[in-house]
């Protein structure tokens, strides 16, 4: 007990010591930081970028449910070759009704196709706007409201009817501040009547969710042709048998398509993880060109700090001496200098998330950012580690000086 | 009188690149507790070779190094180190205080490294400042005080920690004559307190104020002489 006692006291008198050598060469101290604080500012830069880019990536992912299930004509993410997948059929309405039809695991199955026109409204009008054609039961399976009026029926589904729900942002530019609600608008030349307003969605990753016109389905495969992206929505009645559900959908699907045993599918069943294992995938890439970056850095401002306690080391060969006359022990030594690297490398540290927190204010600007606190522990005692680590090798030779070779050392 | 230091044939060699030297070739002596030994000679007798062994700074090559009845030679770094801590006060020509820490700190850094508690420090260094007169001086550094100032701390440093021994190198060599007499009598006063004091020069009128005086040449004792022996019996001696 005695023994851990002495030892904290000695770790106390280090730290003591080691901030009054530190006082005694502020500049010194401070350039030899600069390894660390570069080192450190990456590191904690990029978990913060990345941290935020989560944050918000799961906020904006989490409209498309977790236990929803998109049959489309290719993978959301494609890594090999994009042709193979091009000449695939269009996913149809029967392949659609086919599903509705034969799923037993499935909920609500909803059908959207998309496609690009421009909308007119009076002497107002937006180059391109993204219409999906609907089925009525859409925001069953994708969280989405109207602000004003209502969204598609089932009355309109069936018949046909030019009806549209507008995006928040349609609605402010074609109408500024007049409520939209009854008045027809143009989209590429064939008149809608506006039944709804839709909640502002916000950006999906820099693509704004609000620049959209919702219609039946029905009507704008016979306004707009046939050549669209199709996607049947199919939401499991059990989130956890979600991979059942995909099962069961491929079957539908290949049963539909006539595929023989042994071909392969010619459609993709897309689900919410895939986005975020790619998402995940493109991050970690991210994360280890900052660690790499990071750790190169720290290795070369650590090599700094070893340099200038060697440094320091000599200059107070006679330093040591006296201590080690009047009775410090190897271990005092030892202790004396490796507080004292890390005592330097935790300044750099501070210094670099210092740095890191107003640079990552300024980048808020831009992209989401967010600074845990255990970010700015983890920064702060890691450089501590390093200047342990890089700090052994001088202390472990200052404690082997020889007290009378010191003494005379001048 | 109980003998503190007791050497037998101490030898010790040193390998300077192919030549051997020899800077001690059989020392055999005793020092009391109480006793003010000076040990004198010319440069190259060995007397700084010694002091550091008796100082514990360095081990013989041969021969055996009883302080307060234990064997010195077989001593491991640490408890070299200990020994030096607890046993032995260092009083250096050069001072050999620490420049960036006052008065105080100096004083108190054995008491540190005997793992002392902070308040236990505290009084202790004062009271071994106090004692040397430098008790209002406490805050200054080094570079804020004369030359014989600087030896009084480093006297109050050697104090502090009650050693058994102090053991003066050439104390007075970097001062001039007067400051020199305060220093020799700080000395003095220690030595009647009941302090064991071993110093060494190559000064006669500085070694006149030692008891006993140890003369060596040629890393051997070429004579030894007692004077003012009457002070053997001071009724003061044998305190610590």
């Amino acid at each position: 007990m005695i023994r851990l006692r002495v030892t904290f006291q000695h770790a106390g008198e280090g730290i003591a010591i080691a901030l009054r050598a530190l006082r005694a060469n502020p500049v010194r101290a401070t350039l030899t930081t600069l390894g660390i604080v570069i080192g450190v500012l990456t590191v904690i830069l990029m978990i913060t970028i990345i941290q935020g880019l989560n944050e918000s990536f799961k906020g904006q992912i989490s409209f498309l449910g977790s236990g929803l299930l998109f049959v489309d004509k290719m993978p959301w993410v494609i890594t090999d070759d994009y042709f193979l997948y091009r000449n695939r059929p269009d996913i149809s309405v029967q392949e659609y009704e086919e599903v509705k039809k034969h799923s037993h695991l499935a909920k609500t199955v909803a059908l959207s196709i998309s496609t690009g026109k421009p909308l007119k409204f009076r002497q107002r009008s937006l180059e391109q706007v993204e219409i999906s054609g609907v089925s009525a039961n859409y925001t069953e399976v994708i969280t989405t409201f109207p602000k004003y009026g209502r969204f598609i029926s089932a009355i309109d589904e069936m018949r046909n009817r030019k009806v549209v729900v507008i995006g928040s942002s349609v609605a402010d530019e074609l109408f500024e501040k007049r409520n939209p609600i009854g008045y027809r608008i143009s989209i590429a030349g064939e008149k809608y009547r506006v039944i709804g307003v839709l909640e502002e969605q916000g950006q999906f990753f820099g693509h704004s969710m609000d620049n959209v016109a919702i219609i039946p389905y029905g009507a704008l495969l016979k306004d707009f042709g046939k050549h669209h992206w199709v996607s049947i929505m199919a939401e499991a009645m059990d989130p956890a048998r979600i991979d059942d559900l995909e099962f069961e959908l491929t079957g539908i699907m290949r049963r539909a398509r006539g595929l023989k045993a042994g071909q392969d599918n010619n459609f993709a069943v897309n689900k919410q993880s895939m986005l975020l294992n790619f998402y995940n995938q493109v991050t970690s890439g991210v994360y280890t060109v900052g660690i790499v970056i990071g750790g190169i850095s720290l290795l070369v401002g650590g090599i700094g700090i070893m340099n200038i306690m060697m440094v320091s080391v000599t200059e107070r060969t006679r330093e040591i001496g006296i201590r080690k006359a009047i009775g410090a022990k190897r271990i005092n030594i030892i202790w004396q200098f490796l507080v004292e690297s890390a005592a330097i490398c935790m300044l750099g540290g501070a210094i670099g998330i210092a740095l890191a927190f107003g640079i990552s204010k300024i980048i808020d600007k831009f992209l989401p950012t967010s600074m845990p606190l255990w970010v700015a522990l983890f920064g702060v005692g890691f450089s501590a580690l390093v200047g342990v680590f890089f700090g052994l090798w001088p202390a472990v030779k200052a404690a082997k000086l020889h007290p009378i070779e010191s003494l005379r050392y001048e | 009188m109980e003998a503190i230091i007791e050497v037998k044939e101490l030898v010790k060699t040193y390998q300077v690149g192919e030549v051997k030297v020899e800077a001690l070739r059989g020392i055999d002596m005793t020092i009391d507790r109480n006793e003010y030994v000076a040990i004198m000679g010319p440069s190259g007798s060995g007397k700084s070779t010694l002091m550091n062994i008796i100082g514990c700074l360095d081990t013989p090559s041969t021969g055996s190094y009883r302080l307060h009845g234990v064997n010195v030679e077989e001593m491991n770094d640490n408890q070299l180190a200990d020994t030096r801590n607890r046993e032995i006060g260092f009083v250096f020509q050069t001072f050999n205080l620490l420049p960036r820490a006052d008065s105080f700190h100096n004083v108190e850094l054995p008491l540190v490294y005997a793992g002392k508690t902070k308040r236990e420090r505290r009084e202790r260094a004062e009271d071994a400042l106090s004692k040397v007169g430098l008790g209002d001086r406490m805050r200054h550094k080094p570079n804020e005080l004369s030359g014989g100032q600087r030896q009084r701390v480093a006297i109050a440093r050697a104090l502090v920690n009650n050693p058994s021994i102090i053991l003066a190198d050439e104390p007075t060599g970097n001062l001039d004559s007067q400051t020199g007499e305060e220093i020799m009598e700080i000395f003095r006063i220690l030595h009647t307190a009941g302090n064991t004091i071993i110093l060494v020069t190559h000064e006669e009128y500085i070694a006149d104020h030692a008891n006993r005086i140890i003369r060596l040449k040629d890393g051997k004792i070429s004579g030894e002489e007692w004077r003012n022996v009457a002070s053997h019996n001071n009724p003061l001696g044998g305190a610590e």
